[in-house]
């Protein structure tokens, strides 16, 4: 890994500070950004950790709205996240014990890896993403493979989500990195039913508009027997083919609305 | 380069560190502590698992500068007082949990992370826990075993549901 400098700021104002100069990087559980680096794959001159900040901390729950701090982890989510089950099952399986206790929420949305499972969480959520400049709907917050929304030097600070009547998350996990080959996240809320799967297509989480359409006029996995799902755009490696992984979205599918009962 | 600080298996100890220098590359460069082990540099196979504060973690994929002033525990720190092997040591011994011995520092730090909040696991929740933790030779059977018996355990069935 190139060497840089180490920034620990104590105030989510300092943090900000620090992000504003040239060649900065935020660093929150480094649980990819790490591995990136030590493969010269990212080289920062700065890297800024907001480990230290305990305003971007913690779990609450007010007036149906489940509020995530950034800089919480995985394991803290899935032991404290339970007004919202679905969320803190899904915390639950993201790698393994000693990556859920560095691995955080903002991180792993910040970098929108394909296979991440948190984004198809907020996207089947209908969550809110908030930074320290503004709040990001998830409809506008993904844009494509490792692209979001946020600009440079922007710090998201949390998540909101509101807690839907039903959902339930799937993953088919690929076993030796633990990412989903393809994960499905679906969500009943009084907006209707979204489905945000991960892992499938080369463009990262994306909602599966012709499920949403099926399962609001019947909640049950047989209303998706009739839809196919198009191999087109599904990306393809040694562990599954498009043709293999547009299949898996449709099983997942049945199985998470199986799940969300 | 800057003077690192953090409580070490209870000692307060200090060692020279740069922006990139990880904790396992600290403890075994900087604090001569050789036991917490790199055995894939990219956080897989858990060999260089440490707690700090409590937690277990990856220590090839945290920076030393960012856990500054924490309280870490490494294999080192896990024998009783008196040099003895502590309990869950003494089990991978007794139930042959290890043949190579290089996974066996994370392993234990793994699994004393897992007895520290679930005092009696069952066999499933051993295998599940372990998840992060790869070991090329024993199969994980013995380790299972030897986990199972620190715990207080029966160890006569294990690897019978798992077939």
């Amino acid at each position: 890994m190139y060497d840089f400098e180490f920034v620990k700021p104590a105030s989510l104002a300092e943090a900000v500070a620090a992000m504003g100069r040239d060649g900065a990087q935020a660093l929150s559980g480094g649980m990819t950004l790490l591995p990136t680096m030590k493969q010269r794959l990212n080289q920062p001159d700065s890297l800024v950790s907001l480990n230290g900040l305990a305003e971007l901390k913690g779990v609450s729950v007010a007036g149906g709205v489940l509020t995530i701090g950034a800089a919480t982890t995985h394991a803290t989510v899935a032991r404290e996240a339970g007004a919202y089950p679905a969320l803190a099952a899904l915390a639950g399986q993201i790698g393994d014990p000693m990556v859920r206790n560095r691995g955080t929420i903002g991180g792993s949305l910040a970098n929108n890896d394909p296979a991440a499972c948190y984004p198809s969480a907020v996207l089947a959520s209908g969550a809110t993403v908030v930074t320290n400049q503004r709040e990001i709907a998830a409809d506008d917050y993904f844009q494509g493979l490792f692209s979001t929304a946020l600009e440079e030097g922007e710090i998201i600070t949390a998540v909101k989500f509101p807690i839907p009547d039903k959902a339930a998350y799937v993953k088919f996990a690929q076993p030796a990195s633990r990412f989903a080959l393809t994960g499905v996240f679906v969500a009943k809320g009084p907006a209707g039913v979204r489905v945000a799967v991960t892992g499938a297509s080369e463009d990262g989480v994306f909602r599966w508009t012709e499920a949403e359409e099926a399962l609001s006029a019947n909640f049950a996995p047989s209303a998706l027997d009739g839809l196919t799902v198009e191999a087109d755009g599904m990306i393809g490696d040694l562990h599954g083919t498009p043709e293999y992984r547009a299949h898996l979205v449709k099983v997942i599918t049945k199985r998470a609305v199986a799940a969300a009962g | 380069m800057a003077k690192v600080t953090m409580t070490v298996n209870g000692r307060a100890m200090s060692a020279e560190a740069e922006g990139r220098t990880l904790l396992s590359d600290f403890l075994r460069q900087g604090l001569g502590l050789t036991g917490t082990h790199v055995g894939c540099d990219t956080s897989q196979c858990g060999a260089c698992t440490v707690h700090v504060d409590g937690l277990a973690v990856k220590s090839c994929s945290v920076l030393a500068m960012d856990v500054a002033g924490a309280n870490v525990t490494t294999i080192e720190g896990m024998a009783n007082a008196d040099g003895s092997l502590s309990t869950l040591q003494q089990a991978f011994q007794d139930h042959h949990g290890l043949q190579c011995g290089f996974c066996t520092p994370g392993m234990v730090m793994s699994a004393a992370a897992l007895l520290a909040d679930t005092p009696k696991p069952t066999e499933a929740e051993v295998r599940h826990h372990l998840e992060g933790n790869i070991c090329r030779c024993t199969g994980y059977h013995n380790i299972v075993k030897a986990v199972l018996a620190a715990s207080g355990q029966d160890v006569g069935k294990v690897g019978i549901a798992a077939e």
